[in-house]
């Protein structure tokens, strides 16, 4: 029972760990809140859901279409809501924030007109297959979630820890100036960030859909929400705090409804805003893009 | 090698840089003096691409680069060294070192690095540990070496001696003067007039964002009006 729940916890904080790590990069890089990250999520599920069921496409398949997508949704979303707003005299450093808003309302309308305002199931060819380990069941679309979730974090550290252009990334996040004095392009980079983190959101999208197999227009907000109540818990732009802070999350959700009260579930992630506010302003790592 | 032609700089409405032109010969080291709130940062600023002239002219080996950014400008041979170093606090000080060759591709990146932790002996003591762990010195030393990685033909220093303990600050005047000898030209910004007057070919003294004088070094240093008004205060 115990070690069932704490496989379901590290699953679905994995997941939470992916959509934050989406939100800190952008955060890294532009010093604001994405609050479109949480519906580029939600469209990766739709993506996700139609591919494999409206199209019977295999799942890697819907993975590369999200990705695709979501990765295109990145680049628009910088180019168009974000880029003509930044070193423009007299626009106000909320100006982004603002427009990553409007963003977000204009996606879950869109979802409403594409995909209709129901729940939509996601079905996976595996979901029924679990392994029973004594008397512990695991099911294998945990395992498959838990081994991406964690394969896209190893890739993201070592990209950012080794790799030209993620080095880049973190000296943008550091310093915009000082980076673009040692020769980073950085408005390349910040658009490269944006589509990054949109991509793992797509990605996400699915992987919530496959625990859940549910996906609604909703579902955009609340992950959202908690995508940024991980983030200040763990340390605005902090790669690993949005790791732990999504496993934290993940695994206190779990707990609660299994020994509390399910009903206060989706508050946990709020609570814990407000405590670490109150006691750890700076969250976990209170720190920059680092390994 | 570089001319600055009557250019206008500043932040938005605030005009700083009126009419600024001056001019670094190839091989030289050349110097900027001039009160707290000058410009002599805001001159750098466009030097170098971070900030954009209003009006004017630069140019560089005989090429137009006015309103270049500051990496196009980096690929042509001009690195800044801004004031306050800008060292990147998380990153460590081997890091620091090849984001200085960001923009290299060939095959000496290697050797250059080795190089350099030989030449700071107290860099490669500490090349694992995070920049911003480093005191003012050591990060002025990692600053100018990592701009050094980037083989710049024109190496820009803001300030390189502000809040340096004297002995180090000579330390700083002896590896600008290096740097120079084995091929670098430099333009030097300073409070610390005698000295870097003392390294330097020539000088020019910015006034509330306008030349007001120019000359060889050593008649900067011998002119009594000049000494009096802005290098009097601090001698050495
Ligand atoms: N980012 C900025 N925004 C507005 N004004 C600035 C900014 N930076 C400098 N200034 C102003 O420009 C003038 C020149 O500054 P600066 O070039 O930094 O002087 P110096 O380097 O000679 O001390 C000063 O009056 C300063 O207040
Ligand atoms: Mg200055």
């Amino acid at each position: 029972m115990l070690i069932e729940q704490l496989i379901n916890g590290l699953t679905l904080g994995s997941i939470y760990a992916i959509v934050a790590l989406g939100f800190t990069l952008v955060f890294g890089v532009l010093g604001i809140i994405n609050m479109a990250h949480g519906e580029i999520f939600m469209f990766g599920a739709f993506i996700g859901v139609m591919i494999t069921s409206t199209l019977n496409a295999p799942l890697w398949v819907a993975f590369l279409g999200a990705i695709i997508i979501t990765a295109i949704m990145g680049y628009l979303l910088e180019r168009f809501a974000l880029r003509p707003l930044r070193h423009k005299q007299g626009v106000s450093h909320l100006a982004p924030l603002i427009s990553t808003i409007g963003v977000s309302i204009l996606l879950e309308n869109l979802s409403h007109h594409l995909f209709g305002a129901g729940n939509h199931p996601f079905r996976t060819s595996f979901a029924e297959i679990s392994f029973q380990i004594g008397s512990i069941t695991i099911y294998l679309v945990q395992i498959v979630i838990f081994v991406i979730s964690i394969v896209l974090m190893l890739v993201l550290t070592f990209w950012l820890g080794k790799t030209r252009a993620g080095k880049a990334l973190r000296a943008t996040a550091e310093n915009l100036e000082t980076a673009s004095l040692l020769g980073v392009d950085t408005k390349k980079t910040i658009l490269m960030t944006v589509i990054i983190a949109s991509a793992m959101g797509g990605i996400a999208g699915i992987l919530v859909g496959m625990a859940f197999n549910s996906v609604t227009p909703q579902m955009g907000l609340s992950m959202g929400l908690k995508g940024l109540a991980i983030i200040i818990l763990g340390g605005m732009g902090s790669v690993r705090g949005a790791m732990l802070g999504g496993l934290i999350l993940g695994l206190a959700e779990t707990f609660i409804v299994v020994y509390g009260d399910s009903g206060y579930r989706d508050a946990i992630a709020f609570l814990a805003i407000i405590i670490i506010l109150l006691i750890r302003p700076q969250g976990l790592f209170g720190q920059k893009i680092s390994t | 090698m570089l001319e600055v032609s009557g250019i206008h700089a500043g932040y938005g409405k605030i005009q700083v840089l009126k009419d600024v032109s001056l001019e670094v010969e190839e091989g030289t080291i050349v110097t900027i003096l001039g009160a707290n709130g000058a410009g002599k940062s805001t001159t750098m600023k466009s030097v170098s691409g971070l900030l954009k002239p209003s009006a004017g002219k630069i140019s560089f080996l005989g090429e137009d680069v006015t309103g270049l950014r500051p990496d196009q400008l980096l690929r042509k041979g001009i690195a800044l060294v801004p004031e306050g170093r800008q060292i990147l606090a998380g990153m460590t000080v081997l890091e620091n070192l090849e984001m200085g060759a960001y923009h290299r591709k060939d095959s000496e990146i290697d050797s250059d690095l080795n190089k350099m932790l030989e030449r700071f002996p107290i860099l490669k003591e500490r090349e694992k540990q995070l920049g911003g762990t480093l005191s003012g010195g050591q990060q002025q030393m990692l600053a100018i070496a990592r701009a050094i990685m980037s083989r710049p033909k024109l190496l820009l220093l803001d300030e390189p001696s502000m809040g340096l303990a004297p002995l180090v600050v000579a330390d700083i005047f002896k590896i600008i003067k290096e740097i120079n000898q084995s091929g670098t030209t430099v333009l030097l910004v300073e409070q610390n007039a005698r000295q870097a007057l003392k390294i330097s070919d020539k000088g020019y003294v910015l006034e509330t964002g306008k030349m007001v004088a120019s000359g060889n070094a050593t008649e900067l240093l011998s002119d009594a009006r000049i000494m009096e008004a802005y290098l009097g205060k601090r001698s050495s």
